[in-house]
């Protein structure tokens, strides 16, 4: 029998679990395919296929997925509710696997994660479903969250290494799908590194800090990734100046961005992409923003 | 909240000994002041309701009371609250709602809020049949308001009906203000044509409820003469939405809860195919997130069915005028299709 490919959209969910599904299914003896980073084809046919109103980021995750329509046997689409009461996502978390089914005719590999399920019970479902046996599953998870921990911690590691720095720093306060986007975040990361800034990313460092750490901005939220975003805020006391970005129009970041946004007291950009954004506007914005931190 | 102000202020006036600021209507003077102070590409219920916040505390109030729901509504209070504090407002906002749990006694304690003991409980269920009751009479009215003789005359009982509302003294009281108004109702005359048109109203909760928020599509749709039937008001959501929510996931092609009030929508959609309506009207506040979700799904349930669908956006810069030409338009194609 031939080799099975599970195809994994390099987009929303990839950024945090797509290297433990990588491993797993390496461990599981399954090819993994994943689709090249953000093309402006692929943002096109998402924005075509998607309502005008949803976000950039799930227009970009349906292109991903239209990208892999076809040349795999099976794509993995998850549905993530919550982690806990506390740590929610955002509601087009919720309609992935709806969605997908409704748009594509690949078949689909489907997890769900919410107070009952954790990744554990989402590695059985996978497994399960392409019939993989029950010892292998665990095998498999263990060394794949091994191997995924492993890596967080070495990323950790470098952030708090570059903190130290006597350049200037800048923290980038984003969800780990916006920042590391080809699409959506690469131009703003270019421009920075031209100007010999040293960036930091919000979601680089471990959740288990930055999580209970959001707290001290705002009392009441209950989004996963927005708490792991803006915790990264208090630990990073001493960077010079601190860029929002987010893409338009997240229904997330309009709020809490807006939030903290009140409640800083350091330079800051709040940069909104969509897929009109024009390239010189950005760098624009980006340079009179490196001006006002030189001169600080 | 529309019309559910009375209910409301009753609960509120038997349960506290605070004083209560009744809101103003919504104004585009309302619309202009929140948005004013909100970000960009919020969703419109924030700032509408962050200008009745700013119109309420000028009045006098301290205490706000904001509700909680499945998306980014239940996050709403935190940054309201830190917007009135940087307007020089000194107030707090009190969510009663969130992260799907009520707020505990221990908590609300915490506030200077005294809470009557005695008729608390009577006062509870006396609001809950009230809520009860007008939602069943404005199900009536969507139904027939359209084929009255005399135009106004549903409304005007309705609002003598709301008044009287707001005066009862016990659940026997309200019981007999209800069936006398009731009676008043259905005796009014009715002129019913042979070709009915019957349109679902479906969408966002907050742009459904409130008519300053949907420009009265409903009054509209009825005085083109099309019956209306709406799923959305809050005795479904506060009481019957958990039950039916199980039921919708068993046999239907959708897996999961797609988050707030999107589930129930594809849903609907299908009944209102299944019991033959001749259109349906998505209605959302633009940039909601789990509507927009839903937006594909109902499109394909309707499509299967042949069943139209008009998708509407609304927010404070939705043009009264494009508004009425996009119904005019598609009333007149259910009105061809109908012949």
């Amino acid at each position: 029998m031939d080799k099975v490919t599970v195809g994994i959209p390099r987009a929303i969910p990839y950024y945090d679990g797509g290297e433990f599904w990588k491993s797993f299914f390496q461990q599981c003896g399954i090819n993994v395919l994943f689709s090249p980073p953000t093309t402006k084809e692929m943002v096109d046919r998402g924005s075509f296929l998607a309502p005008d109103e949803m976000c950039l980021s799930m227009k970009i995750y349906l292109g991903h997925l239209d990208y892999l329509e076809g040349k795999c046997d099976y794509l993995l689409v998850p549905r993530i509710d919550r982690f806990d009461d506390t740590n929610q996502t955002c509601t087009n978390f919720l309609s992935f696997y709806d969605l997908a089914k409704h748009y594509f005719k690949t078949p689909i590999l489907n997890y769900n994660m919410d107070n009952q399920n954790d990744l554990l019970d989402a590695a059985l479902e996978i497994g399960s479903s392409l019939s993989i046996p029950g010892i292998q599953i665990l095998k498999a998870y263990e060394i794949a969250l091994e191997k995924e921990k492993e890596k967080k911690k070495i990323r950790n590691q470098k952030q708090l290494e570059l903190l130290k720095e006597k350049q200037k720093k800048v923290l980038i306060v984003s969800h780990a799908y916006n920042v590391h986007d080809a699409f959506i975040g690469s131009e703003l990361l270019k421009l920075l590194k031209e100007n010999n800034i040293t960036i930091l990313y919000s979601d680089y460092f471990l959740s288990e800090d930055t999580n209970p750490l959001a707290s001290t901005l705002s009392k009441k939220l209950y989004w996963k990734y927005s708490k792991d975003s803006i915790g990264s805020i208090p630990l990073c006391e001493n960077v010079d100046g601190i860029v929002f970005l987010s893409t338009f129009p997240c229904g997330l970041d309009s709020l809490v961005h807006e939030l903290v946004i009140r409640k800083i007291n350091k330079p800051y950009l709040n940069l909104v992409i969509d897929n009109l954004s024009s390239f010189t506007g950005l760098e624009t914005r980006v340079e009179s923003f490196v001006d006002l931190l030189e001169q600080s | 909240m529309g019309s559910y102000s009375v209910p409301i202020y009753y609960l509120l006036t038997h349960i506290l000994e605070n004083e209560i600021v009744k809101p103003r209507e919504i104004t585009s003077n309302t619309i202009e002041l929140g948005s004013k102070y909100s970000p960009d590409f919020v969703c419109t219920p924030f700032k509408y309701t962050l200008g009745t916040m700013i119109e309420s505390v000028e009045d006098g109030a301290n205490i706000l009371l904001q509700m909680g729901g499945g998306c980014r509504y239940g996050y709403y209070h935190e940054l309201q609250e830190k917007i009135l504090k940087d307007l020089g407002y000194s107030c707090t906002v009190l969510n009663l709602v969130s992260g799907g749990k009520r707020i505990s006694y221990q908590e609300l304690k915490k506030y200077p809020i005294k809470i009557k003991k005695r008729h608390f409980l009577k006062s509870l269920i006396i609001t809950k049949k009230m809520v009860f009751y007008m939602d069943k009479m404005d199900d009536y009215i969507r139904m027939n308001r359209c084929y009255e003789s005399e135009v106004g005359s549903f409304d005007k009982v309705r609002k003598e009906m709301l008044i009287a509302f707001s005066k009862v003294k016990g659940l026997r009281d309200l019981k007999k203000t209800y069936r006398k108004y009731k009676k008043k109702m259905t005796s009014l005359p009715l002129q019913i044509p042979e070709k009915r048109i019957r349109v679902g109203l479906i969408g966002e909760l907050y742009t459904l409820m409130e008519p300053a928020a949907n420009e009265e599509i409903e009054k509209l749709l009825n005085s083109y003469g099309f019956e209306v039937k709406r799923y959305t008001n809050v005795t479904y959501l506060l009481f019957q939405k958990k039950r039916k929510v199980r039921k919708y996931l068993k046999n239907f092609f959708v897996k999961y809860r797609m988050g707030a009030d999107a589930l129930d929508n594809i849903y609907h959609t299908k009944e209102l195919c299944e019991e033959g309506y001749d259109g349906i009207i998505h209605i959302k506040s633009s940039f909601c997130t789990p509507e927009i979700g839903a937006m594909p799904l109902i499109e394909k349930v309707a499509e299967e069915h042949d069943v139209p669908v008009l998708f509407l956006s609304m927010d404070m810069h939705t043009s009264k005028v494009g508004f009425l030409t996009r119904m005019e338009a598609f009333c007149d194609m259910l009105e061809m299709r109908k012949e």
